[in-house]
């Protein structure tokens, strides 16, 4: 199976470092992975986007021209990149700026509120953490363990003392993926 | 075995490190820099030289004096920068220095983009600095493949006494993939005969220089160029071929490019379209014999690449008038998708795609 | 029967190409002498520029290393980076150091490269026929300043051992000249220091040697060592700008 997930947001919300994160835990998990980022000459502020491919094969295109999961982070990366979201796929946005209309009927569109939730654990730093809990809480394309061993490795030293916040707000997400799953009937 | 999910540039950084090279110079330009910022931090580490340079120009010209040296040394840069660096290139070929470069390459020409492109390819293969002489150029596709190459690619250059190019798109270059370093082992530091330094035991004088100002020394000179190039020609070449056998179409494409190649021709073969794919691994020597043996079994040839045309006129001199060769291309930063290949792909099976003719 | 003179051992018997009373002869001479007297020569590794001088491997007998016109501080910085122990020296004419080479020489010496610049100033582009330089004279005549060197398009005189004098990782510039023998020996005794603060791991050292081109000044030699007295002694101001004990006669850090 080769699943293709497409983080998306604003630069400076961590959009990046939430791909790199799905794809250490499912290079954890024995898959094969890649991690393309798409920069602009902006270092923050602009929008930003990184494809993580997740396969049990070798992986021939590391562009993906149809994705099956999207995480968007904000309206303008939902509109930008609704549209190639595969039929059965799944979206997770972030609903806390308000109702969002994507005409789609094909795919599954999951609201996070993402940004309250985060304000509500202490930082809103955390919500691309918030997204990726709700991405892992409903894929299957990697697990919470994994995930959390792997933010153990990546946020040494002084970073050490944001695992738990990071924790607090992946956890988050998987809860809202649970209830989005309960409700939707899946 | 362990697997690390690295960038392309770090992957090339580190596994240079691995293959023994100490010296490193360089300028900062987009997409390249996080190879330098990686040396920066990891060259102290190991006792070695890192320097930022005043510009690409001194930056292969201090690769020319560590290079005459023996020393394995190198530089990494993006396109704009590629073309300051012509000038100590041709000088290295010409007074036969081993040192290993990298064109991280964006859209051109000028500024262009910052963003991933194949612009560079006639640049590269054809010469790009002054005077008669070839570079051996790699185009990896993955980022295991963009270490294994550069594990070996001092030694190549040492053995020819010729620069070694790593061709590669920004794409692989940001890209990150795991990575598993096989450790074999730095070649032991040779001790050249041809190499500046401390003099021991009076040896004979040595002089590094492409200086040949006699007309038959300089024609001499070149003859033994040129001899040594063939040698490269034929001792080099490398390319990977997928379903050519009984092709009817074959993608050709190099790079990140060929990876998205071989996912149309993976999904054409389940759809029972009859293609095949060849991916040159050196884009010089070009593998036209590759090409050549397939001109009988295939209609048509179709090239898929991140410029408007460059290597298409090698497979169209490999090809010759015996087939038809397409070509689609993005550019500017702009990477071909999948299905505009494959829809591309379609048309040209249709019928309904004139060829492309650079021989005009 | 004492010798009191010889031709030094790393100076080879090559007839040079250089034109009947240049400079080049005898600052080669100059440059042989002091390594010798430093007892370095078989750790000395020669960066030919491209220019007169580019025939330098054939005069001395060194290792070199030659390259680009103007990159010679750039060769240099890889070669002594990749190999400390080596005494390094670039020799580079004013074309080459001053106008294409300016961004090459101003960033190994502000890196306070460990190496040794020799600088032959003699106002012209020696080999490609007499054309004007960085350093041209007001008012010169050379084959592409035909009414004389004027500022609206080509500027002034560049001083380089002033210049480069201004940077932190110089530790001794200076200026001499050839035309006579007391400054041949004075030019001698500042190429010495120039090499000492290598030796000594000092940072960077220069000379700007002054010299005579008799054959793109159009004139007779003994014509051409009188003008370079007069004139451009003027322009170009003979002394120790930067030692390592600090500077002689400007301000700098």
């Amino acid at each position: 199976m080769q699943h293709e997930v497409i983080v998306a947001g604003f630069g400076g919300q961590g959009v990046l470092l939430a791909g790199i994160l799905l794809a250490e835990a499912a290079l954890q998990d024995g898959k094969e992975v890649t991690w393309v980022p798409a920069y602009g000459p902006e270092m923050r502020g602009g929008t930003c986007n990184c494809t993580v491919i997740v396969s049990d094969e070798l992986i021939a295109s590391p562009v993906a021209s149809e994705v099956s999961f999207l995480i968007a982070m904000n309206e303008p990366s939902l509109q930008k990149f609704g549209p190639i979201v595969r039929t059965g796929g799944t979206i997770y946005h972030d609903s806390s700026s308000g109702d969002t209309l994507l005409d789609r009927d094909d795919i599954d569109i999951g609201a996070v509120p993402a940004a309250q939730i985060a304000a509500e654990i202490g930082s809103p730093k955390v919500v691309n953490m918030v997204m990726l809990g709700a991405l892992v809480g409903s894929s299957g394309l990697t697990t919470r363990d994994t995930l959390v061993s792997v933010m153990e490795k990546q946020l040494v030293g002084e970073k050490a003392r944001f695992v738990p916040l990071n924790i607090q707000a992946l956890d988050a997400g998987i809860e809202i993926a649970r209830q989005h799953a309960k409700k939707s009937g899946k | 075995m362990t697997r690390i999910l690295i960038k392309g540039n770090e992957a090339f950084a580190e596994a240079a490190i691995r293959a023994g090279c100490r010296h490193y110079f360089g300028y900062p330009i987009t997409p390249q820099s996080e190879v330098m910022e990686y040396l920066a931090r990891r060259m102290p580490e190991v006792g070695g030289v890192f320097i930022q340079a005043e510009s690409e120009v001194a930056a292969i010209n201090m690769v020319y004096g560590a290079a005459a040296t023996g020393a394995r040394s190198m530089t990494t840069t993006s396109s704009p920068g590629f073309s300051l660096m012509q000038e100590g290139i041709s000088y290295m070929a010409g007074a036969e220095l081993p040192a290993v470069l990298v064109n991280v390459m964006r859209g051109g020409p000028g500024v262009g983009s910052i963003q991933p492109a194949q612009s560079d390819y006639l640049q590269a293969t054809k010469g790009g600095g002054n005077g008669d002489y070839r570079l051996l150029t790699y185009a990896p596709a993955t980022v295991q493949e963009m270490a294994d190459i550069t594990m070996k690619a001092w030694d190549k250059a040492e053995k020819y006494r010729n620069p070694v190019l790593i061709l590669v798109d920004g794409f692989i270059g940001q890209m990150m993939e795991a990575v598993e370093f096989k450790d074999e082992p730095a070649t032991e530091p040779v001790e050249h005969t041809w190499a500046v330094g401390i003099r021991k035991e009076k040896r004979p004088l040595r002089r590094i220089t492409s200086s040949h100002m006699d007309p038959a020394d300089c024609e001499r000179h070149n003859r033994h160029l040129k001899a040594k190039f063939d040698r490269i020609r034929k001792d080099e070449v490398a390319w990977e071929e997928l379903y050519t056998e009984d092709a009817e179409v074959v993608l050709a494409a190099f790079g990140v490019v060929a990876r998205v190649c071989r996912a149309v021709v993976e999904r054409a073969r389940k759809e029972g379209i009859k293609a095949g794919l060849i991916r040159p691994i050196t884009v010089w020597p070009f593998p036209y014999r590759a090409f050549r043996q397939r001109v009988r079994t295939a209609k048509a040839f179709f090239v898929v690449e991140m410029n408007e045309g460059q290597m298409v006129e090698d497979v169209q001199m490999a090809v010759g008038y015996d087939a038809p060769v397409y070509f689609y291309g993005r550019n500017g930063g702009i990477v071909p998708q999948p299905n505009e290949v494959a829809s591309e792909l379609q048309k040209i099976l249709a019928g309904g795609v004139t060829p492309r003719e650079d021989r005009i | 029967m004492k010798i009191v003179f010889e031709r030094p051992n790393t100076l080879t018997d090559a007839v040079t190409h250089y034109c009947p009373g240049c400079g080049h002869g005898v600052i080669h001479r100059l440059v042989a002498e002091t390594i010798e007297r430093l007892g370095v020569e078989d750790r000395v590794i020669a960066v030919p520029s491209i220019g007169c001088s580019g025939a330098l491997g054939r005069y001395l007998a060194y290792d070199s290393v030659a390259g680009a016109h103007g990159r010679g501080p750039a060769i240099a910085t890889g070669i002594k980076r990749a190999l400390p122990d080596a005494v390094v020296f670039s020799y580079q004419g004013d074309g080459d150091l001053a106008s294409i080479g300016a961004a090459e020489i101003l960033h190994a010496a502000n890196r306070g490269e460990q190496i040794t610049v020799i600088y032959v100033n003699n106002a012209v582009y020696g080999m490609t026929g007499g054309q004007m330089a960085p350093t041209t004279l007001l008012g010169q005549v050379t084959s592409t300043s035909p009414f004389g060197r004027e500022i609206s398009t080509t500027g002034w005189p560049m001083r380089v051992a002033e210049l480069l004098a201004t940077l932190p990782g110089v530790k001794y510039s200076a200026r001499v000249c050839v035309f006579d023998a007391a400054n041949v020996i004075k030019a001698g005794a500042a190429i010495r220091k120039a090499f000492e603060v290598q030796l000594k791991g000092l940072g960077f050292g220069i000379v700007e040697v002054l010299s005579q081109c008799p054959t793109n000044w159009r004139m007779a030699p003994r014509v051409s060592v009188k003008w370079a007295e007069e004139h451009m002694v003027r322009e170009y101001p003979l002394g120790e700008f930067k030692t390592p004990e600090g500077d002689s006669q400007c301000n700098t850090r």
